[in-house]
């Protein structure tokens, strides 16, 4: 059982910085989230896209956003249940939690901070008959550890960057990897396309375009797949199939906790700390609705220090407490490490 | 100074919509789509508007603007759902002059 004060679900750029604030008021952090990696889906979706409304950046790249919100946050040790959907919430006399997800890890905590965005990302999956047989068998919608692929024979389907990314990454591990697209174009980073030509120039990347996969094939596992191009079709032998079409976002199984939902999101009270229907859940960031409410990181930002706040209070009930500024208290991680200004030195001058 | 033009959506359920819509706010169809509240929220301009999602996709219904997609639009349309011939992103179409007239259907949530 993973013990924490708050636990957050989602790693986007909200649930993140919650760690930082929470962290403040010397509270632990635990984030789960579906994607193998924390950043939502400024990671997922636009990691190369340019942000202009973070205060005090003129212009960060979204990867770049979540990098330094890693790097903010990691002081305060924050642990991450990667690759796995919050399923339940039980609440416990003792008003504690305990979140268990898809995979059946459990995790105790004092209150629950819901970031989850647009939603958990479930992969757009092709229209293979039988595909759902074979998800785990040979199928899979992420990659979440490359060395699964360590020497095995793979093909990935799909045309934007992470297919792009993944096909480059996978050169160096896989046996034999096989890109497949339903057109001649990519649709990536210059420098990822580029770089998959000259893999395939190399012969450590076989592209096969226009084509579509239409059949899997194996007894208990992926043992072949079936191509098609312009109307002929080919067995293709192969250990993992890999399609990469893109995610959708679904709120999943928080639709049915029990909260009060509006337009596809949590209503909670703005007016006081973002806190749902249910005592000790909170709601923040995209995934929640209030009146004018607006879907930006840098309100996300906010919420989660009030939510903090309020965790606070009601972790420490009359425990007085006041508001501190970093530039005068520094840092204090729980790493041992300690961030300050500099003493300002008292010298006459002459 | 500003002029609106009129558009004619139809929504999921199948209601026609007559809009006004501003041409000086550098909207597009999918954030009209949205501020007319003309489907769910959440289930349009799910990506915000960068191609990416097609939660916005649209059927054309006359000849006021060309069915041509950009590169961006073309290749996610290429992995959508629901695809016709008249598809095109919500979020790829501006608010402007030309669109005046411009009648469309949404397409079914992917």
């Amino acid at each position: 059982m993973i013990e924490t004060d708050i636990l957050i679900i989602g790693a986007g750029p909200t649930g993140l910085f919650a760690v930082f604030e929470a962290g403040l008021l010397q509270l632990k952090c635990h984030i789960i989230d579906a994607l193998p990696q924390p950043g939502g889906q400024l990671a997922e979706l636009y990691p190369k896209k340019p942000i202009f409304d973070i205060p005090g950046y003129p212009s960060v790249l979204a990867g770049e956003l979540v990098d330094n919100l890693m790097e903010q946050i990691k002081q305060f040790q924050p642990g991450f249940t990667l690759a796995e959907t919050a399923e339940t919430i039980d609440k416990l006399e003792d008003g504690t939690f305990i979140v268990t997800t898809n995979k059946g890890t459990k995790h105790h905590a004092k209150a629950v901070a819901i970031a989850g965005g647009l939603g958990t990302f479930e992969p757009r999956k092709p229209a293979l008959e039988n595909i759902s047989f074979y998800e785990e068998k040979g199928v899979e919608y992420f990659v979440k550890d490359p060395e699964l692929f360590r020497d095995k024979r793979i093909v990935i389907a799909g045309g934007g960057d992470s297919a792009l990314d993944w096909s480059i990454f996978l050169s160096n591990v896989a046996s034999e990897v096989t890109l497949v697209h339903r057109r001649n174009e990519f649709r990536g980073a210059l420098d990822s396309v580029e770089k998959v030509q000259e893999l395939k120039k190399l012969g450590k990347i076989n592209l096969i375009t226009p084509a579509e996969v239409v059949a899997i094939h194996g007894k208990n596992h992926v043992e072949s797949i079936v191509l098609e191009n312009e109307g002929i079709q080919q067995v293709f032998e192969t250990d993992y199939f890999i399609p990469l079409f893109g995610l959708t976002p679904k709120l999943g199984a928080i639709a049915n906790w029990g909260l009060e939902i509006e337009k596809n999101a949590i209503k909670v009270n703005n007016a006081l700390d973002y806190q749902t229907n249910i005592d000790g859940i909170y709601a923040i960031g995209d995934v929640n609705i209030y009146p004018g409410k607006l879907k930006l990181i840098l309100c996300g930002f906010h919420e989660a220090t009030l939510m903090c706040q309020s965790v606070y209070n009601r972790i420490n009930p009359g425990k007085k407490y006041v508001l501190k500024y970093t530039t005068v208290s520094g840092v204090d991680g729980f790493d041992g490490t300690r961030k300050e200004a500099e003493k300002a030195v008292v010298k006459a001058i002459e | 100074m500003s002029q609106d033009v009129i558009i004619y959506i139809t929504d999921r359920t199948g209601v026609k919509h007559e809009i006004q819509a501003p041409t000086d706010m550098n909207m597009n169809i999918m954030e009209v789509i949205r501020a007319y509240e003309l489907a769910e929220e959440g289930t349009v301009g799910v990506c915000g508007g960068m191609a990416m999602c097609a939660s916005c996709q649209c059927y054309v219904l006359n000849d006021v603007i060309s069915l041509e997609r950009n590169p961006d639009e073309e290749a996610m349309l290429w992995e959508a759902y629901h695809v016709k011939e008249n598809s095109r992103l919500g979020c790829q179409i501006p608010i402007t002059q030309e669109i005046d007239g411009l009648e469309l259907e949404i397409a079914p949530e992917q």
